[in-house]
């Protein structure tokens, strides 16, 4: 009994003491982005990288998932003869929830452990200590534009998701459930509020900069080697996942309890 | 050795890694203009040295003076000045895989002076060309290249900045005696023509040699012997004897489990 409260009371300690670093780490990377000198070929590369490249992914998950919800909406709905809100329940689903929740869960698969496994080998291989000694801070060389890319793509690539969402819906809607194309796209944007979009935009933000900071984290202070790298780029995708979710009930809660 | 001569000057440098010590009250100076050779068996803290003096590792006690200001314990971004002054080749070479070979030289040069790209590039090459490197190196990724192009690589981009104080971290250790010949050539004539101050840690005495003023025996944590090069075979201290004899009997004890 005593043996179990102690390994209890550890876990919480060992939690308290890694939620106190990872803040510290969080507040350093932030407070870097206020001071100069920037890296702009950095931040660039990061950008390309987490936008551009991650398209394809979130494109592809988007357009099964607004195929997939009119489907399913559409035979739960026939249950009680509520058809027509087939097209509201895809757009308001794809803004509010899964444009933002798939594509940050997707991103942290691609980008998140892509930073986890790039930091973690430049730890191990002594390149960041080679940053030091050419007097480049190595958290404003590495963090800070791997936050500031984060933050700043996803919202853009959860722009894209929605809108390709929307339209896997709109496919699927109209050609194998008998809609009529203007009546769905009515429908789609007449219940479509500004603060839909504004909150998934928001969330984006969050999992973006949740993805980097994580990535980066858990390469930064990665060791032992390529095994200690693999174990980062493993927690990195872990618990930026679990993070997304959990901070996405927490920003839900904030737009819309009443 | 006259007191206001010391480009680095260090008392009482003490290291632990938990219950292990490493370092245990360290003295060591190092002329201006001058080249010194620290020997050493495996996992005497030679590299755990490097790093305290380079402010990459924290010692748990002792003083560091580089050009007689005390560097232990300086805020960041006045350390970085400090290593403005320093070029370091790694003993892993810890060139940055990400960027090509012209840009893993030129790092400094376009980071820290914000040279532009062109004129930086020049310079890399300039530099590449005095460790006997073709400007088509230049263009390739460090995974490319040979473990010796590497070293040679990694020595153009310690002294590309021109530094007033190189350390060199095992640079032969790994190549075949002739590119190790190679390399010490290089380091001589580069130290020359940069009138540095330089601190190297080898175990290859050939080397030591070549290219030490003065050589410095580290054993359990502290300098236990160091004088001109050319006494080292007259030492007569039965420590640097049965290192430079290469014998398994002797004062020193090779930790061995069987
Ligand atoms: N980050 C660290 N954490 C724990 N122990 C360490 C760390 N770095 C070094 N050590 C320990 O310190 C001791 C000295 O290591 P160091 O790398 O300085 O040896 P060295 O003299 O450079 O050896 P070699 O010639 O093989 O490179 C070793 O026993 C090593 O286990
Ligand atoms: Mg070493």
């Amino acid at each position: 009994m005593q043996w179990f409260l102690a390994s209890i009371g550890r876990t919480f300690l060992t939690f308290i003491a890694a939620t106190g670093r990872l803040s510290l780490f969080a507040a350093l990377g932030v407070s870097h982005c206020a001071r100069p000198p920037y890296y702009p070929r950095q931040i660039l590369r990061q950008m390309v990288d987490i936008g551009y490249f991650s398209l394809p992914v979130v494109g592809l998950t988007a357009i099964f998932t607004g195929m997939v919800l009119a489907l399913q909406s559409y035979t739960g709905f026939a249950r009680f003869q509520a058809q027509g809100a087939v097209a509201t329940v895809v757009v308001l689903s794809m803004t509010r929830e899964l444009g933002p929740v798939l594509a940050g869960l997707m991103v942290a698969g691609r980008i998140g452990a892509s930073m986890a496994a790039e930091i973690g080998t430049m730890r191990v291989t002594d390149q960041i200590d080679a940053l030091v000694t050419l007097s480049t801070n190595p958290f404003k060389y590495l963090v800070t534009p791997r936050l500031l890319a984060g933050t700043l793509m996803l919202p853009l690539l959860v722009v894209v998701a929605d809108i390709i969402g929307v339209f896997g819906g709109y496919v699927v809607g109209v050609y194998k459930l008998g809609f009529n194309p203007a009546v769905y796209l009515d429908n789609t944007f007449e219940h479509l509020e500004r603060i839909d979009v504004i909150s998934g935009l928001t969330k984006a933000a969050v999992f973006g900069f949740l993805v980097s900071l994580l990535g980066c984290y858990h390469g930064y202070y990665s060791r032992g080697g390529a095994q200690g790298v693999g174990t980062a780029t493993t927690n990195a995708v872990v618990s930026a996942s679990i993070l997304i979710l959990s901070f996405n009930y927490v920003i839900t809660e904030l737009f819309f309890a009443k | 050795m006259r007191e206001g001569a010391a480009k680095i000057r260090v008392r009482g440098l003490s290291k632990s890694f938990g219950p292990k010590v490493v370092l245990a009250g360290l003295d060591l100076d190092v002329a201006v203009g001058e080249s010194v050779v620290v020997i050493g068996g495996s996992g005497t803290g030679k590299s755990v040295m490097l790093k305290c003096i380079l402010g990459l590792l924290e010692p748990e006690a002792g003083s560091v003076q580089i050009d007689g200001e005390e560097v232990l314990g300086l805020p960041a971004a006045e350390r970085e000045r400090v290593n403005r002054k320093i070029g370091m080749l790694f003993q892993g070479s810890a060139l940055f895989d990400s960027l090509k070979v012209w840009e893993n030289v030129a790092f400094s040069l376009l980071q820290v002076s914000r040279m532009d790209r062109s004129a930086g590039k020049a310079r890399a090459l300039d530099t590449l060309a005095r460790v006997g490197l073709g400007p088509e190196v230049g263009e390739l990724w460090p995974a490319e290249l040979s473990g010796g192009m590497q070293k040679r690589v990694a020595l153009a981009r310690a002294i590309a900045s021109d530094p007033e104080i190189i350390f060199f971290d095992e640079p032969t250790t790994g190549l075949d005696p002739i590119m190790a010949d190679v390399i010490n050539e290089m380091i001589v004539k580069s130290v020359r023509t940069l009138g540095a101050t330089t601190l190297s840690i080898t175990h290859d005495l050939a080397s030591a040699r070549k290219i030490a003023d003065r050589i410095a025996m580290l054993h359990q944590g502290r300098i236990i012997w160091s004088g001109p090069a050319r006494e080292i075979d007259r030492s007569d201290n039965p420590y640097v004897d049965q290192f430079i004899h290469g014998r398994a009997e002797g004062p020193i004890k090779m930790e061995v489990r069987r």
